[in-house]
């Protein structure tokens, strides 16, 4: 295990009292595993990823992470960790390879390695002839992978990023998912937050959903969208009138579910469509009726959501304890 | 040692910026260097009465007092530069790192002792055309007292930016101590001529102290009851100063 958490809870004092921003967390990540933890702003994310990277101090609960005791080791952790923050880490007037080795270097490792890893992992982050530019001149998506330069320099084997996409265009952010990818090839175990549905969709192996310092689901990206209650199916008519028809042979389907018609289509749900659609359409066939066209939606992130907690993950909830809070008390 | 060689590595990375935007530490110097020729002409007249007969020359008084406020308000301020540090996220990242929670801080110090003595220095050369003279050894200890002073602020301006996090809760607070402090300590004028009341408040200042003792080193009294106070004061200020520096960079940082 990379990552092994139980019971995490970390409170802030605000001038309203405390808050419970993560309220008993218990994760598992292992070797080589791609681990999404999503949720909205202030769900929790990035504090429980700060307590895991010992930036905070759990109020409670115990970790232990590369192999090391948070609470007993945290030097440990940090030599087993690469952590990838929101904020950057290179200063805008500081040179870029500087900056990289003097990171390195308070990891061990020497002048002339750090200098010679550092600019081999510009070119693998394709930030080629940036070694002598001045952070404040890079593009916000090369100012991102330079954060990640950083965060891979002493070849960590466990990396947290940070929402790696977060203000990004959406070129900036497709390219930074390729090198994210890539870096599991390095035999890395990778741990990021995000609060985009499609970005764990594309990179996670298996994501954790937190809502309100809780762990709510968690599985793989298809595991969780399977429960919700399968594929929403929609069938156009060409006849509107043959629509009653047609929704006795879907009452007929297994398993199919929230069967409704709305003039000339009809729709419903049901568990891997994919696989009943030839059936049905032969069925329907067989009974003389045309259709006009068929769509299939597998369900998303989003419908998983809303699911298991009632509410999109695009409101903003104002009952949420805010992450930006703990800045002032920390 | 590790922690020497972090501190080395954080010193030798924010000696390479200073270096890189030289602006900011000339401008600092420009401030004392104002002082020497725009005020210091005006206490030609008072000279004899503010010495106590022991000199006519303004800068041999005045001078002493300028070297100390350069090393309190040259260091006072480098919080400002740890806050935009800290918004870019470069305190964040040196904290994952393993090194030791002081390096990160003493370095930072050492280098803005290294900037406030060789801006000291300069400020001494200036004043030599003005008529300043002093004995070696007085000048070095001198120079040591300002490095000692300059640690102590940056070490407190470090805390205080790192506990705050935030320019507009850093300017106002750093103005309000650093007034008093510098109307108390004596430097523009030497508090024996004013009120006993107002030389009674200033004997709290432990900075009024200071520059007595560099006044004293400067006349070449280095043995002197006056110079002994100065040093033992700005030990007593690094010590406390460096320890809640210390103190705040271990438990600002988990």
């Amino acid at each position: 295990m990379m990552i092994e958490a139980r019971g995490l809870v970390r409170t802030f004092k605000t001038k309203r009292g405390p808050v419970q921003a993560v309220q008993g967390v218990d994760l598992d990540v292992a070797d080589g595993e791609i681990v999404g933890f999503l949720g909205p702003n202030g769900a929790g994310k990035t504090t429980t990823m700060r307590m895991l990277a010992t930036l905070i101090k759990p109020t409670s609960g115990t970790a232990t992470v590369a192999g090391c005791d948070l609470a007993k080791d945290p030097v440990g952790v940090r030599r087993g960790i690469g952590y990838v923050p929101q904020s950057g880490s290179t200063l805008p007037e500081a040179v870029a390879g500087d900056e990289v080795v003097d990171h390195a270097r308070l990891y061990g490792v020497p002048k002339a390695k750090a200098a010679a890893d550092g600019q081999r992992l510009f070119d693998e982050l394709d930030l080629p002839g940036l070694w002598r530019r001045q952070c404040k001149t890079l593009s916000g998506g090369q100012r991102r992978r330079l954060d990640i330069v950083m965060g891979l320099i002493h070849d960590p084997k466990l990396i947290f990023l940070d929402e790696p996409t977060t203000g990004l265009d959406p070129q900036a952010r497709a390219n930074l998912w390729e090198h994210i990818r890539g870096l599991r090839e390095r035999g890395a175990t990778i741990f990021l937050t995000t609060h985009y549905l499609d970005e764990a969709d594309a990179l996670c192996d298996r994501i954790l959903v937190i809502d309100h310092g809780k762990i709510v689901a968690s599985g793989s990206p298809d595991n969780l969208k399977q429960q919700v209650s399968g594929d929403a199916i929609r069938l156009s008519l060409a006849d509107g009138t043959q629509a009653p028809s047609v929704m006795k042979i879907v009452q007929e389907l297994n398993g199919a579910v929230e069967v409704e018609t709305d003039d000339d289509v009809v729709g419903f749900r049901i568990q891997r469509g994919g696989s009943v659609l030839p059936g049905l359409l032969r069925s329907i066939d067989a009974q003389g009726i045309e259709l006009h066209g068929v769509e299939v939606h597998r369900p998303t992130l989003d419908d998983v959501f809303l699911t298991v907690t009632g509410r999109s993950l695009r409101d903003e909830d104002p009952t949420a304890p805010l992450e930006k809070k703990e800045e002032a008390v920390a | 040692m590790t922690v020497l060689r972090e501190t080395w590595i954080v010193f030798h990375r924010a000696m390479r910026l200073s270096l890189r935007n030289p602006m900011w530490s000339i401008l600092m110097l420009s401030q004392p260097l104002m002082y020497l020729f725009l005020f210091g002409p005006l206490l030609k007249p008072i000279t004899a009465q503010i010495s106590q007969g022991t000199t006519t020359n303004p800068y041999q008084v005045f001078i002493p007092g300028l070297i100390v406020q350069l090393g309190m308000f040259g260091a006072m301020f480098v919080g400002f530069g740890l806050i935009a540090e800290y918004r870019a996220g470069v305190i964040e990242a040196d904290r994952v790192t393993p090194a030791s929670r002081i390096a990160l801080m003493a370095g930072r110090v050492l280098r803005d002792v290294v900037v406030l003595v060789v801006q000291s220095i300069l400020l001494l050369v200036a004043a030599i055309p003005l008529g300043l003279r002093a004995p070696w050894g007085g000048v070095l200890l001198s120079l040591v007292i300002v490095a000692l002073l300059g640690a102590t602020f940056a070490s407190l301006s470090y805390s205080v930016a790192l506990i705050t996090k935030s320019e507009d809760a850093l300017a106002p607070l750093l103005n309000g101590i650093a007034m008093p402090l510098l109307l108390l300590s004596g430097i523009l004028l030497p508090m024996q001529i004013g009120p006993t009341w107002l030389q009674r408040l200033s004997d709290i200042s432990p900075l009024k102290h200071v520059v007595n003792g560099v006044r004293a080193l400067f006349r070449g009294d280095i043995g002197s009851s006056s110079s002994l106070w100065g040093l033992f004061w700005v030990v007593l200020l690094t010590v406390v100063g460096l320890a809640v520096g210390a103190r705040t960079f271990r438990k600002e940082s988990a």
